[in-house]
């Protein structure tokens, strides 16, 4: 099976008032778990990792896809990331014509930087330019210039680098008329892909407070429906369709690791609270030892540590804050924090709600194997006439309503095969 | 513990005193009980909690009494031990049942007045019902420790009302137990004693019963005549039933067991029946051996005032509400219900009971005592519609009201007394006003208090009148109201729609003036209420087939979640899983999901008059006009 891997870095010299991602603002947490000395962690942790798979019987094929993600991969030091992609090549090996991608925030690359990845063996970057907007940039707590953006994805494009930019549309504040200008000033760039995603707002970020305290906003679905809808007319238009729910490109210039996440493939997380999913394993299968509390309820045993009988697959992730992950590893322990197994009642949930984001659609042959039933033809005619899919029999591939409406698709999917 | 001589069976009537303690609630009623039974010496101060007759759990949390209970207290005064009889009474205004039938077992009444409030509406109807109940009336000033306290100036109230000397008006403290020694020995000095037959057939009459699960139906009783032997069979002369009691006794303050209960006597009886239907509350209890012929007079039945469904938030639990209900009954005989099925919250029942707070009360204790999650519609009274054709109905829930043309509506009318501060006047008649209220006389009971006498329909009063009234008068008025007949008025039916199918639980039956008012705030909050669904929700309040409201619910445009990348799976899986569960517990209405939190809030009395809801409802009356 496709092995691909994603390593976390949890650094950021500024903290978002959106974000619930894994990251801080300290640079030496101590431990070894500090920006410089993060490389070298990350190296110990894959080959923990690797002895674990061994020991298990566990061989993936050669690693196709890389993703540096965060936080700010960008803070580490250039020779760093790319230290880290040979190690993963000594580990396990890449194919040829490998998709390697590092998360950049404008502020902290320059042409030089770039070069260095390039030479390093990376192919894409993905810029975090959310808006070209200043007043939205400031509500995003962002602290790059609409500029920087501009500057770095035409130093990168002449490298030959593949470029994507990632924007945010429903932040409080932001008009119809100013996510237009984004939307354009975006394609602009001429860029082979584009991210956009609603703002979620959670609450225990500070600009959630902020919105239930009344003092910014409420994000309003209507709003981002319009946008939404705006975006991906904008995007065709110019040639970037649609692949999945929130991410468009130009034919050929999807970006294959996270298409791996939905197609359900297998990868290994690295870094503080990185998530790894190992599919297909057998019944002798033993978590690795050390720190992770186990869910129980999902099967588990403190004790046996072994899958049960119904699992051959886990989601697993590992220890969030820096400083216990980095003292794991230096335990010689895999830091897993936590894993749960994935009974078949779960998978078929996790194969129909990842499935049906994408434009290649759901398998429904695929998917009644998981289930071991066959779909009545009667919910796809109904799913068809309330406009939520497309006409097809083979695969189930949202329209736009769908895509909008996708929870909905995804809950009357599971009803109907739930149902006896 | 004190040791008591005159021991139960063989007491002589000459010295024993059955008094109750009558008030307006909050007015410390259950805390000079308590001194009392602590100074007869039954309760150590060790076992002494506040409020110790009052066992239900909600009546310590609400600090109210809601059962009466009957203790044997001993008490001695000039040497000699007397045998009080108390029983502690409901003051709340849908408890006049209650009261009644404690007032029917005492030769005297206490009447417990607060000295920091002065006469309250259910403190006269109380004595009103304590002199038609022929009792000797014991007037008392309580809270006397309290610096607000104005004795002087209540007791000139009392005095006034009862046409005594202000001098007889005792002034005691439950607090700290000041007066309450004079209290028993006044109780013993003018309460009269029993004067049954003690040598006659016995009879004893049932003021009550309570259902214990561990020994079925506990019996109150009040020895009229004769003597009852615990291994004596005995007969209940209204259902014509014999029985073999497990147990006599007397409560001092637990269940004691005894030989035997003597005329003029207060106990209980178990019989070990768990039949709800074997205990009739007002029903006469005679020996087998030598019965009596004739049975006491019956108790007046209390018939409810207020209807309202009562239905399992999940239809599985239908067979348990039936059994609470069952259990209830037993020491609630003015509950009274029947099955009824709603389209839209499924199999429940149709309630009747006294008042609102009856009604709380029992909600509240089926869902603590039976563990069961309840929706209740909103409550009305009943209604007798007339067609055109003559035919004529009796309308116990709205749903059941008639199609067609209907010539006359009759419904239930009260005469309610409220006292309050004279500077409350304007906005209690304004209130009242409002709710169709006919004013009759006003009096001034002192110099700044008045008491105001309205006829006005029940349905206005069984809603949130009592609330509005409490809010408009900074808590300081009272309401007490009795039935005083019906008139015929102009009602209509108001319906609501949800995408066109009429939801019957959200029907009503209100004055034509009202109707827009009703019409509009239920669509409002139905359209806040119910989320946001994959189509457009019309909600919309008729009368008959004219729409008099509506409120649209938008359709979905979004429900996804933004990113899904290898971390999100597990969370987002877990949300699907919770939301899944979550439309569990949705009742389908045709297509609509609409959440039980949706029927609870919709159905609930809270004032929503905003300015938006004003305008809407002006506006509709308008284009109807």
């Amino acid at each position: 099976m496709t092995f691909g891997l994603y390593i976390h870095v949890p650094f950021c010299l500024k903290r978002c008032g959106y974000c619930d991602f894994n990251t801080y603002t300290s640079m030496d947490m101590g431990e070894g778990a500090s920006v410089d000395h993060y490389a070298t962690m990350i190296i110990e942790e894959m080959a923990l990792l690797k002895r674990w798979q061994e020991r298990n019987g566990i061989t993936p094929e050669p690693i196709s896809t890389i993703f540096f993600g965060g936080g700010t991969p960008t803070v580490l030091k250039a020779f760093d990331l790319v230290r880290m992609v040979q190690t993963a090549e000594h580990e396990w090996g890449i194919i040829d014509n490998p998709e390697i991608t590092t998360e950049a925030n404008p502020d902290t690359v320059d042409a030089a930087y770039l070069q260095t990845l390039k030479a390093g063996g990376f192919t894409r970057i993905s810029f975090g330019m959310q808006s070209a907007v200043p007043h939205v940039l400031k509500t995003l707590d962002r602290t790059h210039t609409p500029e920087n953006v501009v500057t770095n994805v035409k130093a990168a494009q002449i490298l030959g680098l593949e470029c994507s930019v990632d924007l945010i549309y429903g932040t409080p504040g932001e008009s119809i008329d100013d996510w237009k200008t984004s939307v354009r000033s975006a394609l602009a760039m001429e860029p082979t892909h584009i991210s956009a995603y609603a703002l979620t707002l959670e609450p225990t970020t500070p600009m959630g407070r902020k919105v239930d305290y009344g003092i910014l906003p409420k994000p309003n679905d209507d709003d981002e429906a319009e946008k939404y809808e705006i975006a991906d007319s904008l995007f065709s238009a110019q040639g970037l369709e649609w692949y999945e729910i929130s991410n468009w490109a130009v034919p050929g210039h999807e970006c294959r690791h996270n298409l791996g996440y939905w197609r359900n493939i297998d990868w290994a997380g690295l870094g503080p609270g990185a998530h790894s999913h190992f599919s297909h394993l057998n019944a002798s299968t033993t978590l690795p030892q050390g720190a992770y509390a186990v869910d129980d309820h999902d099967g588990f045993t403190r004790q046996h540590r072994r899958l049960p009988e119904d699992c051959s697959s886990i989601r697993a992730w590992d220890i969030r804050h820096p400083r216990r992950w980095a003292h794991t590893i230096h335990q010689g322990n895999v830091p897993w924090q936590g894993a749960e197994t994935l009974n078949h009642h779960a998978t078929l949930e996790e194969a129909i709600m990842l499935g049906v984001r994408l434009r290649e659609g759901l398998d429904v042959a695929g998917i009644n194997a998981i289930a071991g039933k066959q779909l009545q033809p009667g919910i796809l005619h109904a799913l068809h006439a309330e406009g939520l899919i497309e006409r097809q029999t083979s695969t189930i591939v949202p329209t736009l309503h769908g895509r909008l409406l996708n929870d909905i698709i995804v809950e009357k999917l599971l009803d109907a095969y739930m149902l006896e | 513990m004190a040791v008591q001589h005159n021991q139960p069976g063989f007491t002589d009537q000459s010295l024993i005193r059955n008094f109750c303690i009558i008030a307006h609630i909050d007015h410390g009623k259950s805390t000079v009980a308590d001194r009392i039974l602590q100074l007869s010496g039954i309760v150590s101060d060790r076992e002494m909690h506040d409020q110790f007759l009052d066992r239900m759990d909600i009546e310590q949390e609400r600090g109210i009494t809601i059962k009466s209970q009957a203790v044997r207290v001993p008490w001695i005064a000039d040497g000699k031990e007397y045998t009080l009889g108390m029983i502690d009474t409901p003051g709340h205004v849908d408890f006049t049942y209650e009261v009644s039938r404690a007032l029917a077992a005492c030769e005297g009444a206490v009447l417990l007045v607060d000295a920091t409030q002065g006469i309250e509406a259910q403190t006269l109807s109380n004595l009103y019902m304590a002199i038609d109940h022929d009792l000797t009336i014991i007037p008392v000033l309580n809270k006397i420790d309290l610096p607000s306290a104005e004795p002087d100036k209540h007791a000139k109230e009392i005095a006034g009302l009862l046409g005594c000397p202000e001098s007889d008006i005792l002034r005691v403290s439950g607090k700290t137990g000041e007066g309450i020694r004079e209290l028993l020995d006044r109780i013993v000095v003018e309460v009269p004693p029993p004067h049954g037959d003690a040598r006659a057939p016995a009879r004893a009459m049932i003021f009550d019963s309570v259902y214990d699960s561990y020994r079925g139906i506990v019996t109150y009783i009040r020895m009229i005549d004769g003597e009852i032997k615990s291994r004596q069979k005995i007969r209940m002369m209204g259902l014509g039933t014999v029985h073999d009691p497990i147990e006599l006794g007397v409560i001092s303050p637990d269940m004691t067991p005894t030989k035997a209960l003597g005329a003029g006597e207060v106990g209980y009886v178990i019989t070990g029946v768990k039949d709800v239907g074997q205990s009739k509350v007002g029903d006469t209890i005679t020996t087998e051996q030598d019965p009596a012929t004739t049975a006491l007079p019956g108790y007046r039945d209390p018939h409810p005032m207020v209807y309202a469904g009562l239905f399992p938030v999940d239809n599985a639990d239908f067979p348990d509400l039936r059994e609470a209900l069952d259990k209830l009954k037993l020491n609630d005989a003015a509950l009274i219900y029947e099955p009824e099925t709603s389209v839209a919250l499924g199999f429940g029942f149709r309630c009747g009971f006294l008042g609102l707070l009856h009604m709380e009360i029992v909600a509240e204790r089926l869902s603590r005592e039976f563990d069961l999650d309840l929706i209740s519609t909103a409550p009305n009274v009943t209604y007798d519609v007339t067609m055109e054709d003559g035919k004529v109905h009796h309308v116990t829930n709205p749903s059941e009201f008639p199609d067609g043309k209907v010539k006359k509506i009759v419904e239930p009318v009260v005469s309610a007394d409220i006292i309050t501060p004279k500077e409350f006047i304007g906005s209690v008649m304004e209130l009242c006003q409002d709710h169709r209220g006919q004013m009759g006389t006003m009096e001034y009971i002192s110099e700044d208090r008045v008491e105001m006498h309205y006829t006005m329909p029940l349905a206005e009063i069984v809603f949130d009148f009592f609330d509005q009234l409490k809010s408009r008068t900074k808590g300081y008025a009272s309401l007490d109201y009795h039935e005083s007949g019906e008139q015929s008025a102009d009602l209509v039916k108001v319906d609501i729609l949800i995408q066109g199918e009429k939801v019957d639980a959200f029907s009503a039956v209100v004055h034509r003036d009202k109707a827009y008012a009703y019409g509009v705030m239920m669509t409002k909050k139905l359209r806040e209420l119910i989320p946001r669904q994959q189509f457009e929700i019309p909600i919309q309040a008729a009368i008959g087939s004219r729409i008099i409201a509506r409120e649209t619910i938008r359709a979905l445009r979004k429900d996804v979640l933004a990113k899904c990348y290898g971390g999100d799976i597990t969370r987002k899986r877990k949300l699907l899983e919770k939301q899944k569960a979550g439309k569990k517990r949705m009742k389908m209405l045709g297509r609509v999901e609409v959440p039980q939190e949706a029927f609870i809030a919709a159905l609930s009395t809270d004032d929503s008059t905003d300015r938006d809801t004003r305008d809407k409802i002006r506006a509709a009356a308008k284009k109807d006009s």
